[in-house]
């Protein structure tokens, strides 16, 4: 027996590392299904993660701090012109911004209505990539912020493209999310022209995908596929990519498989945002800044008016404003040229030989012949000649 | 008791490692491998942690601590990931073993054995991670096979002078 254990010390022991790890398998797998609410982690997860990520934060802070000097107080080529780009597209912005508030709020009366309750983006809270997963099968990032600044695990992580991931564990001072194109990840999504829902997968090689979907011939490749809200992570409306190629599933018959693009370039990420708080109201700082769009576009409309005013020949004086050709868009004629009005001066209160009305026509008048006097006040203002001058 | 020559390869070969050197190079190459795919995507096409345990499996010699350690280092990149862990443990105890097996019976200091064993190793560790997902764990996944064939082409590659620059490592015992 002594014998036969030393020849096959090496195979036994290869089996018995197995074994154990199987055991460590099996134990995590009947752990995570049903702890959900508890949240616990594998020792062996917080230890690995609390030995490396000082390193890669090391890696990255002094990496950042290089860059950032660098970029602040070095690298300024452009800066003016680029301020003034960027003062021009917020002002844009702003303006975009304040019919589109409008626009809003007329859905969010429409879905008041109908008792639906949406739900903003209230506060985030931004955060530096510092690591991935070191391996190809798991496509997870690490983020600088833990616990200890507000995170829990399942919150939503964001770019302003659009989606990332969630959170899927968080430690004291690090978080670990879990990309959309992961394979173990699932999002809610809709298609926003067709309004089809499905559920976004990632690959083995990381692609995303939606799976199960019936075959639809509407759906197109670059249609936007926006976030649904369903899946109570995620708020609904967030970017998420664009239809890149629609196929038969290999795996379900009947159904196809729907590749997207993600909207964030997932390989190449620095800083994200993480969602910690989305409430049915806009946060203070949206509000004040939708109410100094709309105090900018109220401006701007205030001074087009001024400006129509003092140009009374684009006034239709006659209101036919509303047979315009906009309200028949099968019409195809031309809109009719607005023509100025003639030009009439007001009554005079004390009419005088030189008022308006008061001149006969040249053909009543005779070389010589004396100007008859006029009438006191002439009541048309139109010239009618056979009112206002008498013949001699 | 076994009779051993002196002149086996088994003795005349057999090398150990400094404790720190032990300890060091396979958190470095965990810690390159987490870190290096954010600076440049090329790097997800590159296992680190493989070459590492077959570094170290083929130098020792000893199945049984080419066993271990291939467990060791993966647990230790499990531990980083979204999923189970124990996936990359059991398929780097296997290659860990293998390896360890192989140095026992072939020159591995000839650049194109290095090569050839890294480049099957990476695809075994790839085959072996899909079984125990789809067969242990009972996932519907695909084996990209394009995918780890091109990693396992441009692992071995990389492992040439990794392997080179390793070797300075080594302690004759």
């Amino acid at each position: 027996m002594e014998s036969l254990l030393t020849r096959y010390k090496n195979a036994l022991t290869l089996i018995a590392v197995l074994l154990v790890q199987i055991i460590l398998l099996a134990t995590q797998v009947r752990t995570e299904t049903g702890a959900v609410e508890g949240r616990s982690m594998p020792l062996v997860r917080w230890w690995a993660v609390s030995l490396i990520s000082p390193f890669e934060k090391l890696f990255t802070h002094s990496g950042h701090g290089i860059s950032v000097q660098w970029e602040k107080y070095f690298w300024l080529r452009h800066l003016r012109q680029q301020n003034e780009e960027l003062q021009a597209e917020v002002n844009r912005l702003r303006l975009e911004q304040a019919s589109l508030a409008e626009d809003a709020r007329q859905g969010q009366r429409l879905q008041a209505l109908l008792s639906f309750q949406e739900t903003y983006i209230y506060k985030t809270v931004p955060a530096q990539v510092i690591g991935t997963s070191a391996s190809d099968q798991s496509r997870v990032l690490y983020l600088d912020k833990g616990y200890q600044d507000g995170l829990k695990p399942d919150m939503p992580v964001i770019t302003p493209n659009g989606v990332v991931g969630k959170l899927h564990e968080v430690f004291r001072h690090t978080s670990q999310v879990l990309l959309i194109n992961d394979q173990t990840s699932g999002a809610g999504v809709i298609l926003e022209q067709t309004r089809l829902r499905g559920i976004l997968r990632g690959n083995s090689i990381g692609r995303t995908q939606i799976v199960n979907v019936l075959p639809d011939s509407r759906i197109k490749t670059g249609e936007h596929v926006l976030t649904s809200g369903g899946d109570q992570v995620w708020p609904r409306g967030l970017m998420v990519g664009e239809v890149e190629s629609v196929a038969a599933d290999p795996d379900h018959l009947n159904y196809i498989a729907i590749a997207i693009k993600p909207a964030v370039d997932l390989a190449r990420l620095d800083e994200v945002l993480v969602i910690t708080d989305s409430q049915s109201q806009l946060s203070p700082g949206a509000q004040q800044d939708i109410a100094a769009s709309q105090a900018t576009a109220a401006e701007m409309r205030r001074a087009s008016d001024v400006v129509a005013e003092r140009l009374p020949g684009l006034k239709d004086q006659n209101g036919t404003a509303g047979t315009s050709p906009s309200q028949d868009p099968n019409t195809q004629t031309p809109p009719p040229a607005i023509a100025p009005p003639p030009v009439r001066p007001s009554t005079p209160v004390h009419t005088d030989r030189y008022s308006y009305g008061t001149t006969p026509s040249a053909s009543d008048l005779t070389p010589g012949g004396k100007q008859a006097q006029s009438s006191t006040a002439p009541p048309d203002p139109s010239p009618n000649p056979d009112s206002t001058t008498e013949k001699h | 008791m076994a009779v051993r020559s002196y002149n086996s390869r088994r003795e005349v070969e057999q090398y150990n490692f400094h404790p720190t050197v032990t300890l060091l190079v396979p958190l470095a190459a965990i810690l390159l491998q987490s870190y290096l795919p954010r600076l440049f995507w090329g790097f997800t096409y590159l296992d680190l942690p493989v070459i590492v345990v077959v570094f170290f499996s083929v130098a020792r010699r000893n199945p049984i601590i080419g066993t271990i350690t291939g467990a060791l280092i993966g647990l230790l990149q499990d531990a980083l990931t979204a999923q189970s862990i124990g996936i990359n443990g059991i398929a780097k105890s296997v290659v860990g073993y293998l390896a360890a097996s192989i140095g026992v019976r072939v020159d591995v200091e000839n650049t194109l054995t290095r090569v050839l064993m890294s480049f099957g190793f990476t695809l075994l560790n790839s085959l072996l991670y899909f079984f125990v997902q789809e067969r242990i764990l009972g996932m519907a996944v695909h084996w990209p096979f394009v995918h780890d064939l091109l990693r396992s082409l441009v692992t071995a590659v990389v492992a040439v002078p990794l392997f080179a620059i390793l070797d300075l490592t080594k302690r004759r015992e």
